[in-house]
């Protein structure tokens, strides 16, 4: 398959970004709010509640990445109006303006002096309208460049590294030249290759940002640890699998930036990129919460190679999973919507299994629902940097 | 001929079993991928699960274990060529 010229059909938004989802979302801006969230959804087919459990007494650089998650979300492509619901107008009103900054439809409800009937009542009625209105939208032809692609692995073992991964790099390799705008992350996950990942920085600048993103996280680890991390990282999963350790985990991990990408730029948790090619972002190796930050930071269409078959979703962005291991596939096929296990019989080679990574990419980007959206995954999980106050 | 176990790279110390029920004493057929070489009738020491190593040669006590052309560990205990390698005998430098 040559991936030059190849179109897909998305939504285009009103700030000029394709989505390839068209979701109504009710957002919750903290915990106390979810239930509320919930009840709008339960009343309203077609709008989905994102609920989690956190936006009390955060503060600082935690409170800017929970704005920034909430908002950023809201402002994903994949989204085309967002109910957002809190307990006091203040923060209510700060999400929405942040979102309404992207010129979707939006509108935030409270829940102090109006309860929850209320403010369930007046939000389901937007609510309608938000996916009336949104049942309306038509997809239209959009380039291959104008599509935004993360990855993140989970529960891999080796045959990630030699199969599932390098597929994924391969992809990565094609979506680079036609200009895409990509990023990988898991920085913890990189122990043992970041040299690796620092020689494949674009500029010196880009380097040092790398290498700073590289050593904060360390430090995080080396203050909070009390042993080698073995079974949190590698995960008892990855072990299981046949991982050993870190370094080993990580060289697998980096095989999905492929061969000739450069890494252009780097990125906070939940950042947006300002230009195409290949980003790194600062992040959590959990896969939720990795997914989420993606999906917060604009990305639309997922890549997620697993080993031993973590079974994430999120709830606006389609996470595409790809696996090598044929136990994996035979025990839980359904989760897995690229088998690649071919590579290891040698059945295929890698420019095959890259395109047919490709081909699932731009079928899911045109609306097919991946096995995770089939099978209602919708994990939506906030990164947390430290305690409440 | 179909493949048992996979080697990234011709300088690995480790291979990785491709395929399940490998039990002691079994001839195992490996591809090193980078190189596209085959090593024909290698013999396995005791059984590996799917997606676990073998280690490819002798490997003694502290040594480096290569994988990828890349260190990923150190050997804390001998390892005999054939033999599992895993987290008995193989710890993380970092952390």
């Amino acid at each position: 398959m040559e991936i030059k010229d190849r179109k897909f059909m998305g939504y285009r938004r009103e700030n000029g970004r394709v989505g390839v989802r068209n979701h109504v979302i009710v957002l919750p801006v903290d915990d106390i709010s979810n239930a509320a969230a919930e009840a709008v959804a339960n009343n309203i087919k077609g709008a989905i509640a994102l609920p989690h459990p956190y936006g009390r007494l955060q503060f600082g650089e935690d409170l800017e990445l929970h704005f920034r998650t909430l908002i950023g979300t809201g402002c994903n492509p994949n989204v085309a109006a967002v109910i957002v619901i809190g307990i006091e107008p203040g923060w209510t009103g700060r999400v929405v303006d942040g979102i309404r900054a992207s010129g979707k439809p939006v509108e935030g409800f409270w829940i102090e002096q109006n309860g929850d009937h209320n403010t369930i009542c007046s939000a389901s009625r937007k609510a309608r309208e938000f996916v009336q209105n949104a049942t309306e939208l038509q997809r239209e032809e959009c380039d291959i460049s104008e599509l935004w692609v993360s990855t993140k692995c989970g529960e891999s073992d080796t045959t990630s590294g030699c199969g599932a991964n390098p597929t994924v790099g391969n992809a990565f390799d094609k979506l680079y030249a036609q200009g895409c705008t990509l990023v990988f992350g898991e920085t913890s996950e990189l122990t043992g290759g970041e040299h690796l990942v620092a020689e494949r920085c674009s500029t010196p600048a880009v380097r040092e940002k790398f290498q700073f993103m590289f050593d904060r996280y360390a430090a995080m680890i080396d203050r909070w640890k009390t042993s080698d991390l073995s079974e949190s990282q590698p995960t008892k999963g990855n072990i299981e699998g046949g991982l050993t350790t870190i370094e080993e985990k990580a060289l697998g991990n980096i095989q999905k930036i492929g061969k000739q990408c450069r890494v252009d730029g780097v990125l906070d948790k939940a950042e947006a990129p300002t230009g195409s090619g290949l980003w790194f972002m600062d992040s959590s190796s959990a896969a939720a919460e990795m997914v989420t930050l993606c999906a917060a930071a604009g990305y639309v269409v997922h890549l997620f190679p697993t080993g031993q078959g973590n079974v994430i979703g999120n709830p606006i962005l389609p996470v595409i999973k790809i696996c090598a291991n044929p136990r994996t596939f035979r025990t839980m096929g359904e989760h897995i919507d690229v088998d690649v296990s071919g590579l290891l019989r040698r059945e295929i080679n890698m420019d095959e299994a890259g395109n047919k990574l490709l081909e699932m990419t731009l079928r899911t980007a045109n609306g097919r629902n991946t096995c995770a959206e089939a099978l209602g995954h919708r994990e939506f999980v906030l990164t947390r940097l430290f305690e409440s106050a | 001929m179909s493949i048992d176990f996979v080697v990234h790279d011709a300088d690995d110390a480790v291979g990785v079993v491709v395929v399940e029920g490998v039990t002691a004493g079994q001839k195992l057929t490996g591809w090193i991928m980078d190189q596209d070489k085959t090593l024909a009738d290698f013999v396995v020491l005791g059984a590996i699960p799917i997606g676990h190593k073998l280690a490819i040669r002798d490997l003694q006590e502290g040594d480096a274990v290569i994988k990828y052309g890349v260190d990923i560990g150190r050997v804390v205990k001998p390892i005999r060529k054939g033999e599992h390698l895993h987290v008995h005998n193989v710890k993380t430098k970092r952390w």
